[in-house]
């Protein structure tokens, strides 16, 4: 099969009638951006100026040296404006968003990275903005919705379904079919209908075009593997292109395993076997859902992994075998985040910690002259209360009881 | 008899200037519920239903059918129920009935088994917001094998030559999308309205349903002369939970 938007069998455009038109101006649009080498320099440009591109590629020596085997090098995503990868991503779609000549955007977030991300380029492109993110992740990134709002985006809590980020992107749909004259639908990741797992893939290649470059400068040849955390897949997606053509660059994605994957409370879609094949939320992948086809509800300490569906392109590279797939659980990702902090003084975002278990499970499997990169999607200040929390700290228990108090609780 | 012919037989009668459809999602409040909503709809001269079978990601639906997607699920409504419960319904009454759901409902349940049993069971169409001509290859060639009608969906947005393409896949009626957005708002009819129905008609020769937000007798009174089916969604689940089953009969035989 070789249609446009797909992926192997994976992918295409399952849109209602009414958005028809939309897509086909944005792939012409999105097709022209593609072409035209000055859009990209501009891309790399406004990245360069409003945030910290190229990102560093950090040699994580004492964690090398902890696990005595291969050398851990940290591509830092989280030092990109915003906190997160997500702004790549962003920034681009709002370069297209301006040469569309719309002047509104709305957007779905999870973690609340992509929706602080899509309303700090809206308040710089001077667009209009609203945010759908689910009851439950409005609740458990709470810092975020403050940002957004503080950014000027009206932030909507979404209380349909599961009330996490499958259901904002439904709702973001909705918003869109009602307004698609004058709104662009800013999709965060590597998913939903053709042509945005493309176009999301492109800006995000920023990343793996930057790290192969770097790990070429500073070890001198090629990673052995790199890892890279798997929600719908976008931060994945953008490291991956830079080693793709390698066969020997080993690819790894890590899946939420929430509470274990035999406990039916996870969101890995590719390395549990409860994911099959479906089309949902205007493409076909592999979901996390019944033998009816209804979604279930997923599980993950990190909101931003918390989804039942995974890019269509990731899909395809792990039928394909090119992308092993694995899962980090809840439990394993403290652990891992409380290493990278205490060794390195780096905070990654619980989403990204993912990736940091199974690198660290591997490490040591490996010679001491060979590389690993582990794609740092974010930074983990966002999710303070989260960890706090898992970390049961007395002091943050005792200091958020004080505020209560001042505020009359 | 095909969905297409016995529209335009029921039109050509000339005892009603517009045929009523009736849509509603199984399983809510319950099929016991369904089965007797269905009932009054046909009693009082309702000439085509589609039965929702629900889906977790409803996404062209607004909030009332979003809800009840939902609820149904919860309760424990199955594919398997939907279809069994079908096959009573189509055995009980003479009129057209068609499923509305989503394009995985199918793909899950194996999109030839799902047209093998809905001919068995008696369904007359498909109306599948979520499946464009570009992705229903397969789904057309069974259609036809199978003589289910493919009812597309025309929208506002949809061009005089997409309308064309459009038509050419649907048999039976072509939906029109009264307005952008999801379905349980009501509709302005304007003139930016009368000429989108009158590019609707120019660019097709199958019957026209109009749905999305009507939920009046002076909306089915403005479509009469435009379209050949009214289509009433959100309006009889609303009026279901607020007034019970007994409030649909009156409403339904008001309408026209």
């Amino acid at each position: 099969m070789n249609r446009p938007g797909y992926y192997g069998e994976w992918g295409g455009a399952f849109i209602p009638e009414v958005l028809y038109e939309t897509f086909r101006a944005l792939n012409a649009a999105f097709n022209r951006a593609k072409a035209d080498p000055a859009f990209w320099q501009e891309y790399v440009s406004l990245m360069g100026t409003y945030s910290c591109r190229p990102t560093p590629l950090t040699h994580a020596e004492n964690l090398s040296r902890h696990f005595g085997g291969a050398q851990i090098f940290i591509k830092r995503e989280d030092l990109n404006h915003t906190g997160a990868h997500k702004a790549n991503n962003v920034m681009g779609q709002g370069l297209l968003v301006k040469r569309m000549g719309k002047t509104r955007v709305i957007a779905e977030t999870g973690a609340g990275q992509h929706g602080v991300a899509t309303a700090t380029m809206a308040a710089k492109f001077g667009f209009a903005c609203t945010i759908y993110m689910g009851e439950e992740d409005v609740m458990r990134q709470r810092p975020n919705v403050f940002w957004m709002e503080k950014l000027g985006a009206t932030v909507v809590p979404v209380t349909s379904g599961s009330k996490t980020l499958k259901d904002a992107i439904n709702e973001a749909f909705r918003d869109w079919v009602t307004r698609m004259d004058d709104t662009h639908y800013v999709m965060g990741t590597v998913c939903g209908p053709h042509p945005f797992p493309e176009m999301v893939a492109w800006f995000q290649s920023i990343i793996g075009r930057e790290a192969a470059k770097q790990i070429r400068d500073q070890f001198g040849g090629q990673p052995s593997r790199v890892y890279a955390c798997v929600g719908g897949g976008s931060n994945a997606m953008g490291v991956f292109q830079g080693f793709l053509d390698d066969p020997k660059v080993e690819l790894v994605g890590v899946e939420a395993g929430g509470k274990g994957l035999d406990s039916g409370m996870h969101a890995s879609r590719l390395a549990s076997r409860d994911g099959s094949a479906g089309v949902a939320q205007g493409y076909k992948t592999m979901f996390l859902q019944n033998s009816d086809g209804q979604m279930m509800d997923t599980h993950s300490v990190a909101a931003g992994l918390d989804y039942v569906g995974v890019s269509p392109i990731l899909a395809d590279l792990w039928r394909q075998g090119r992308v092993r797939f694995a899962a980090a659980t809840d439990d394993e990702v403290m652990a891992a985040l409380d290493l990278t902090m205490k060794k390195e003084g780096i905070i990654p975002a619980l989403e990204s910690a993912h990736a940091f278990v199974q690198a660290f499970k591997e490490a040591g499997e490996l010679r001491r002259d060979e590389a690993i990169i582990i794609n740092m999607s974010g930074r983990g200040d966002k999710d303070i209360f989260t960890i706090a929390h898992a970390f049961n700290d007395p002091s943050w228990k005792e200091f958020i009881r004080k505020k209560g108090i001042e505020y009359g609780a | 008899m095909e969905l297409s012919s016995q529209i335009t037989t029921a039109l050509a009668r000339g005892d009603k200037k517009i045929l009523l459809m009736t849509h509603l999602v199984l399983g809510y409040p319950s099929l016991d519920v369904n089965r007797r909503v269905i009932a009054q709809m046909v009693e009082n001269g309702v000439d085509l239903i589609e039965m929702q079978i629900p889906f977790s990601e409803p996404m062209a639906d607004g909030p009332v059918i979003v809800r009840a997607n939902q609820e149904a699920i919860e309760k424990g409504i199955t594919v398997r129920g939907c279809l069994d419960f079908a096959r009573e319904i189509t055995g009980a009454h003479g009129i057209p009935f068609l499923f509305m759901t989503y394009y995985n409902i199918l793909f899950k349940f194996g999109v030839e088994k799902f047209f093998r049993e809905a001919r068995e069971i008696g369904i007359k169409g498909f109306i599948i917001p979520d499946l464009p001509p570009e992705e229903g290859e397969e789904f057309f060639a069974l259609s036809e094998k199978y003589g289910i009608a493919p009812v597309l969906i025309f929208a506002p947005t949809s061009t005089p030559e997409r309308m064309r393409e459009l038509s050419g896949c649907s048999r039976g009626f072509i939906y029109c999308a009264a307005r952008k957005g999801v379905t349980g708002r009501q509709t302005d009819f304007d003139e930016e309205f009368d000429a989108y129905m009158r590019r609707c008609r120019e660019n097709t020769a199958l019957p026209l349903a109009v749905g999305f937000g009507i939920s009046r007798k002076e909306d089915v009174d403005y479509l009469t002369g435009k379209a050949d089916i009214a289509v009433i969604g959100t309006k009889t689940i609303n009026l279901v939970a607020e007034q019970g089953v007994e409030a649909v009969g009156p409403f339904i035989a008001g309408l026209r």
